[in-house]
């Protein structure tokens, strides 16, 4: 069950990350979860947001570019080696991981990491079979 | 098909006697009628009847942008003022007191001619229409090129340079077939139109453009050409030569046809004042031949071209010169290496992801930074195809001009883009 994942480029310039996410506070749209990815020049900024399609829009409004990916994300028992036994499933299924954040539920209970695999089919039937909760794109809807 | 083809395909013979015989006038002419002339004349101890050959061309003294300040507003005039001179252009300088270039009734129907050969050498009929969106005024591109169109009869609209929602809107209107404009407007425009969904093959009646003003890459060329869907035609000119029309290119888009008739073409090594081997590049001195309010001799353009040698598929016997290489004064230092923008812009124009604009920076410690915007559609979301991209840039560019450079990509459209002429390299280092 893959999910939608926005992808911002952004130059290396003073407040660039602060009008991204100033642009979609205004637009009433929360932050599920995020990541960045940088470089010495430029970043790539990760979100996971309730409404992916309308974040795109008002991002690209603001003259942002911005991409959308599929990810996966897996919820995880928030302790010790929980991580671990999801990318052990993928490492025996022989695939690999791009790169992967996590973020911890209000509960507490689980941990929810969102990962950019390849072979994502494969990977899903694998975490699958080993009983592993996919988050669907309602699911993240309601985090 | 030709404006004036018993001169456009002159044999050599015939084109050396004109030659000759209108050089022998315009240096007898200058002698007697600008003083300026007539002193260098005496420093180098030569008379007009010194000019016995072309080759003698280089016994004449050159003619300098300087001279032309120094002798502003009225020094080199070879007729009176008044009633002599019918209108006044000037050029810019980026420091001092402007040029200020004279026109006499028959300079301004010599100047519509040549344009006329221009653009009906680029398949230019009846049917066509000029939007010119070169600027009006002072600046010779557009009222040359103006008077040129009306010369072959075609319907010119003055719609001048920038508001481009309005030029868009005269383009649906009135269905333009031609343009005349720099190559960063050109690529401002193309910006704008892609970013309002227009598509000039689909939406307007666009058949090719005239370029000018500003030297410009063949990528650069290429990537407009398929973004609007159109031929298009290098210009060359100044305003010191008349404005645009001095060179232009033909059907084969393959060098521009300078009109011999018109000018004397010398390339010499820039430092040397030396003719260069045929084929090799250096800075394009003209001398005119059919101007009467202002007769240039051996006049050092500062621009950096060289001659296509070998005969074009055209008939026109004119000899080609190849696109600006370069400016003079654009060419930079970086650790003793002299670079050209157009350098750097030929390469980044040839890599797949880079957009149109870019800027170079000279910072402090001869170092050189590229900035340059990714193309929207580029961007996937994988870090690793950005930082593949960087490092390609970074290396082509090193092996162009054996410096590595230091390379930054930016989001796209973030550098100033402008509608007149952009400013490319910004260099504050202080030496």
């Amino acid at each position: 069950m893959k999910i939608k994942q926005i992808s911002v480029f952004l130059e290396n310039k003073r407040g660039r990350l602060l009008e991204a996410t100033e642009s979609l506070a205004k637009a009433g749209i929360n932050i599920r979860a995020l990541s960045i990815a940088d470089t010495s020049e430029f970043g790539i900024l990760r979100l996971i947001v309730p409404e992916s399609e309308k974040a795109k829009e008002v991002l690209e409004n603001s003259n942002f570019t911005v991409r959308e990916n599929d990810v996966i994300a897996v919820g995880v028992s928030d302790s010790p080696g929980g991580l671990a036994s999801i990318l052990r499933i993928l490492n025996d299924a022989g695939i690999n991981v791009e790169y992967a954040y996590a973020f911890v539920q209000k509960s507490g209970e689980k941990a929810v990491v969102v990962l950019r695999i390849e072979d994502p089919e494969t990977g899903i039937k694998a975490l699958r079979e080993k009983g592993v909760m996919l988050l669907s794109s309602l699911d993240v809807q309601q985090l | 098909m030709f404006w004036q083809e018993e001169i456009e395909t002159i044999d050599s013979k015939n084109l050396e006697k004109l030659q000759l015989e209108r050089l022998q006038k315009t240096v007898r002419c200058v002698y007697e009628n600008v003083p300026f002339y007539r002193d260098k004349f005496k420093d180098k101890s030569l008379k007009p009847d010194d000019i016995k050959t072309l080759q003698d061309i280089r016994k004449l003294p050159f003619t300098t942008r300087d001279d032309l300040r120094l002798n502003y507003p009225y020094g080199l005039l070879a007729v009176p003022k008044n009633g002599g001179v019918v209108r006044l252009h000037t050029s810019s300088g980026t420091t001092g007191k402007p040029k200020a270039i004279f026109f006499s009734k028959n300079d301004v129907n010599q100047s519509a001619e040549l344009i006329a050969r221009c653009l009906v050498m680029t398949g230019v009929k009846s049917d066509d229409i000029l939007q010119n969106m070169m600027t009006y005024g002072l600046f010779t591109g557009a009222l040359v090129m103006h008077y040129g169109a009306e010369k072959v009869g075609i319907l010119v609209i003055p719609a001048g340079p920038g508001n481009t929602e309005r030029q868009i809107a005269l383009m649906q209107d009135f269905s333009s077939t031609c343009l005349h404009l720099t190559p960063s407007y050109a690529l401002y425009l193309s910006e704008v139109m892609e970013s309002k969904g227009i598509m000039p093959k689909r939406d307007l009646s666009l058949r090719r453009a005239y370029l000018g003003a500003e030297p410009y890459s063949e990528e650069t060329r290429k990537k407009l050409e398929q973004m609007l869907g159109i031929d298009i035609y290098n210009s060359y000119g100044l305003s010191e030569m008349n404005g645009p029309g001095v060179a232009f290119e033909c059907i084969n888009k393959d060098g521009m046809h300078i009109w011999e008739d018109n000018f004397i073409v010398e390339i010499l090594d820039q430092e040397t004042g030396e003719p260069v081997t045929e084929g090799q590049q250096g800075e394009l001195v003209l001398t005119t031949l059919c101007r009467e309010g202002m007769p240039f001799l051996r006049y050092r353009t500062k621009d950096i071209a060289k001659i296509i040698p070998g005969k074009c598929r055209c008939g026109r016997t004119h000899k080609r010169i190849s696109r600006i290489l370069g400016r003079v004064d654009d060419m930079f230092i970086v650790r003793g290496v002299n670079i050209f923008p157009q350098q750097i812009e030929r390469v980044l124009m040839s890599i797949k992801g880079v957009a149109q604009n870019y800027q170079i920076h000279l910072e402090a410690y001869d170092k050189m930074l590229v900035k340059v915007e990714i193309e929207q559609d580029f961007f996937d979301g994988n870090i690793e195809h950005l930082l593949i991209l960087k490092s390609k840039i970074t290396e082509k560019l090193k092996s162009e001009i054996l410096i590595t450079p230091k390379v930054e990509l930016l989001e796209p459209s973030t550098l100033p883009m402008s509608e007149g002429k952009t400013q490319r390299v910004i260099d504050r280092r202080t030496l």
